[in-house]
């Protein structure tokens, strides 16, 4: 079941093109990673989807409505946190997560003081006086203890400390156990890593790749440490082989994830007396999306 | 219009009185302090139709007229046509700021916090942030309307009726809804608070000069300025009402507009393009001097401008009152003739007071910026880079004093170049500047005392703005008031030589600035001392 879909989705601001037909589709009961480098165009993807701003062109559509038209009936069921979490200074935290949850047309619930006891925040204190990561906490908080269909969440742990970001983890799965779906931008990475089942790269404007975590790896290169008995000697210009070292006795090389069990039956041949490997990790991919350099 | 474009503007708007119930509840009290006090005064100063008569016949005058508006019923001028007539533009001027300040505060500049985002992800409606604004200012408005008149008719002062009362009040009330309906077009327009209020100020000023100039020469000029109908309400006098109903007419007419644009806008955006900034610092910027210009650098061009134009347009009436005066026999005996200085340069002096008075306002806006910078925790970027508290407090002063210098020199050149191309005799600029610039240490004094709150008190910074309150009131209406010497005395202004009136008084110029500098020591010491916000 898809819950939220974006055709093309295109915005200009003036003369600079934040989007350049944006298409991501979130289904339900899942969480969704949102990456990409600084200025990509994330926070305005979920704006356009928050019916903040008005897409120059193209459509998004959550629950099979229009996110600009129908916005005030969809954000009874969104809930959104964003990075950057300004606050009215007069109120205390506790009052502003009264506010939001009245503003959903709910009540207080046991839930509000549940997660404010996990995320330990102080909701006595006036806003001006919390910290960057209490004000965020504020936001989750209020986020979280309201019944959303759909969570979308700008790097919602800038400013969170290790501890409140595991309370953050257990919220989200918690979450999305109950068939909730999150759509989840972040920069750190080995969070989208652990929550998400799928994401999708943006990069100028653009989805570079999207797709399941394990879909992705295939894109990715593992880095081989490799000794033989006789040397390698064609070993750089094999098929999807790139970087190659000497180090000491041994060399060291990448190999693209598909071409790995052809490269690994032709070192075979040269009598293997020690091998490591490292894993694919989510970063490497994103180096080098991010970097923007295509093969070498 | 889709009714889910308001969606949940009742919580919003308990929100907004929530934020501002202890403001608003200020303000209104001021206005109707400031009234009561001011109604009583007059009827205990002037208690006879005689002792009024000759008042009024000092104020027939265009300087006056340019100031307050003009005198309506002459032949019977009671104490409650004496109040229409020196406080109803005044107060309805001061109404207008409120508005412009507060409105903007709830709605570009909460956007431009962020604010808006956090409630616009909730089910509020896209107009809800505005339409709970403008409804509790509206409502607040319509409450200053009826406090001040419910509490003029409590006065018990004959001449101050029922009807006259609900007009006063309604006069305020309309310039108050006024001014909320163009700030929050302003506020669809400007792409920042600072941008928005500045625009309304900008309209606000223009306002009362256009009516000031069209009060003393044209008619129908004034017709342009919503200042210029709400005086022809003719308030205690005919009580002519149409003015209340076409600044409402026109009040909605922005309202509305203020909705149209904001329902079609991306939110954070404005209408008004914003410039791409430059991708370098240039040297200028590179120290905490050129910060503190460049972070105000709209602020300083408007204010230029804004004190020429009014330096000038004050100088365009002073050929009409040079020819008033010629025919005026009876205003020359009511003045008194002080040898060898003719009436316009009496009035000159006035004018300088009032004018130095208003350039302080934007040398102490210079100044004390550096408290707003501290208190968005941008003031600690520069101070954790090797930039010493008192150069970053100097560099801020040394603006505010340039600042203040520059105003007060383009106002006077503005009255005086344009006061001469008017006047038949004229009279030399380097009078006009030396006239104006004995009032510099008198502003010094101001910022002095703002550099010790903000070395000390930074909290209460805005005892300065008060002090300045009073200083314009009591020397601007101390006269009128009949106020004591020591009261005058109290404010620095009070102590400068009129010139050209009077001898330049080298000893109480000295002693202000010896009281400025005073000030200014014992502020950057503890500013050395105290902490600072934000990081
Ligand atoms: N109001 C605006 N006016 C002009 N350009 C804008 C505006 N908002 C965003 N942009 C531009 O649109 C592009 C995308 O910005 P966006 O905020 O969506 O990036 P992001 O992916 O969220 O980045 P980050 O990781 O830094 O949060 C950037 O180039 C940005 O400069
Ligand atoms: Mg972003």
């Amino acid at each position: 079941m898809t819950v939220l879909t974006t055709n093309n989705l295109t915005k200009h601001f003036g003369k600079v093109q934040a989007l350049n037909g944006v298409d991501i589709e979130v289904r339900g009961g899942e969480v969704f990673g949102f990456i990409g480098p600084n200025g990509a165009g994330k926070s305005t993807t979920l704006r356009i989807l928050l019916g903040m701003l008005k897409a120059t062109d193209g459509e998004a559509i959550i629950f099979g409505k229009d996110a600009w038209k129908d916005a005030v009936n969809l954000h009874e069921r969104i809930a959104y946190v964003p990075g950057d979490v300004n606050l009215w200074p007069n109120l205390t935290g506790g009052e502003v997560i009264d506010l939001f949850i009245k503003l959903r047309g709910g009540k207080r619930n046991g839930r509000r003081d549940e997660l404010i006891r996990r995320f330990q925040l102080d909701p006595t204190k006036k806003c001006r006086a919390y910290s960057k990561g209490n004000r965020q906490k504020v936001a989750l908080v209020a986020a979280f203890s309201s019944d959303a269909d759909l969570y979308i969440l700008d790097e919602p742990t800038s400013g969170l400390d290790p501890l409140m970001e595991r309370v953050f983890q257990e919220c989200v799965n918690e979450v999305k156990q109950q068939g909730k779906s999150v759509l989840l931008s972040s920069h750190i990475l080995s969070e989208v890593e652990k929550l998400c089942d799928r994401v999708a790269i943006i990069r100028e404007g653009r989805i570079i790749e999207s797709g399941s975590l394990s879909d992705l790896r295939h894109l990715t290169r593992t880095q081989l440490l490799v000794e033989t008995k006789q040397p390698m000697t064609e070993l750089a210009s094999q098929p999807g082989v790139h970087h190659v070292e000497e180090k000491g006795s041994a060399v060291v090389f990448q190999v693209d994830s598909e071409k790995l069990d052809q490269v690994l039956a032709y070192i075979s041949t040269f009598g293997i007396v020690k091998i490591e490997s490292a894993p694919p990790t989510l970063e490497d991919l994103f180096m080098r999306h991010y970097e923007g350099v295509e093969g070498e | 219009m889709n009714k889910r474009l308001y969606a949940n503007t009742g919580v919003l708007t308990r929100l907004v009185f929530r934020q501002d119930r202890i403001r608003l509840t200020i303000w209104l009290a001021a206005f109707i302090v400031a009234n009561l006090l001011v109604a009583n005064a007059f009827a205990t100063l002037y208690p006879s139709h005689a002792e009024r008569q000759a008042m009024v016949e000092t104020m027939m005058n265009p300087a006056v007229t340019a100031m307050v508006g003009p005198v309506y019923g002459l032949d019977n001028y009671t104490v409650g046509v004496m109040l229409a007539h020196e406080m109803l533009l005044l107060t309805a001027v001061v109404v207008g700021v409120m508005n412009i300040l507060l409105v903007a505060r709830h709605t570009r500049a909460e956007e431009e916090d962020g604010r808006v985002e956090l409630i616009r992800a909730l089910p509020t409606g896209r107009l809800s942030n505005v339409a709970s604004t403008l409804l509790v200012y509206v409502m607040t408005n319509i409450l200053l309307a009826l406090l001040v008149a419910g509490s003029l008719m409590l006065l018990g002062i004959d001449s101050i009726d029922a009807a006259g009362s609900l007009l006063f009040g309604a006069s305020l009330g309309v310039t108050g809804i006024f001014f909320a309906g163009l700030t929050a077009v302003f506020a669809q327009l400007s792409e920042s608070g600072r941008g928005t209020v500045g625009l309304g100020m900008a309209v606000l000023l223009i306002a009362y000069m256009i009516r000031a100039v069209g009060d003393v020469s044209s008619e129908t000029l004034s017709m342009f300025s919503p200042f210029g109908w709400i005086v022809r309400t003719e308030t205690f006098v005919n009580n002519y009402w149409w003015p209340i109903f076409v600044t409402l007419g026109i009040s909605v007419l922005f309202i509305g507009a203020a909705f149209y644009l904001n329902a079609i806008r991306d939110m954070e955006a404005g209408f008004l393009p914003s410039k791409a900034g430059k991708k370098q610092a240039s040297r200028l910027l590179l120290s905490p001097f050129g910060l503190a210009v460049r972070l105000q650098r709209t602020g300083i061009i408007s204010w230029a401008i804004a004190m020429f134009v009014l330096g000038a347009s004050y100088g365009s009436i002073l050929g009409d009152l040079e020819s008033f005066f010629a025919e005026n026999k009876m205003m020359k005996q009511l003045l008194g003739p002080v040898s060898g200085v003719t009436l316009t340069e009496q009035f000159i002096t006035m004018l300088m007071a009032v004018l130095a008075m208003i350039s302080t306002i934007p040398a102490m806006m210079f100044l004390l910026k550096l408290k707003g910078e501290e208190g968005k925790g941008r003031a600690a970027h520069l101070l954790v880079r090797s930039v010493s508290r008192i150069r970053l407090l100097g560099s801020f002063l040394v603006l505010a004093l340039a600042g203040g210098w520059v105003m007060l020199s383009l106002a006077a050149l503005g009255l005086g170049v344009v006061g001469n191309a008017v006047m038949e005799e004229g009279i030399s600029l380097g009078t006009f500047y030396q006239s104006a610039m004995v009032y510099l240490p008198a502003m010094w004094v101001m910022l002095g005392l703002a550099v010790l709150l903000l070395g000390w008190a930074p909290k209460v910074t805005v005892i300065s703005w008060l002090y300045l309150v009073y200083s314009f009131i009591v020397v601007y209406m101390g006269g009128l008031f009949q106020l004591d010497e020591w009261v005058v005395n109290m404010s620095p202004f009070g102590h400068v030589p009129e010139l050209p009136v009077e001898e330049v008084s080298w000893m109480s110029l000295l002693g202000l600035t010896g009281i400025a500098v005073l000030l200014l020591v014992a502020g950057a010491v503890g500013y050395r001392k105290r902490d600072v916000q934000g990081g």
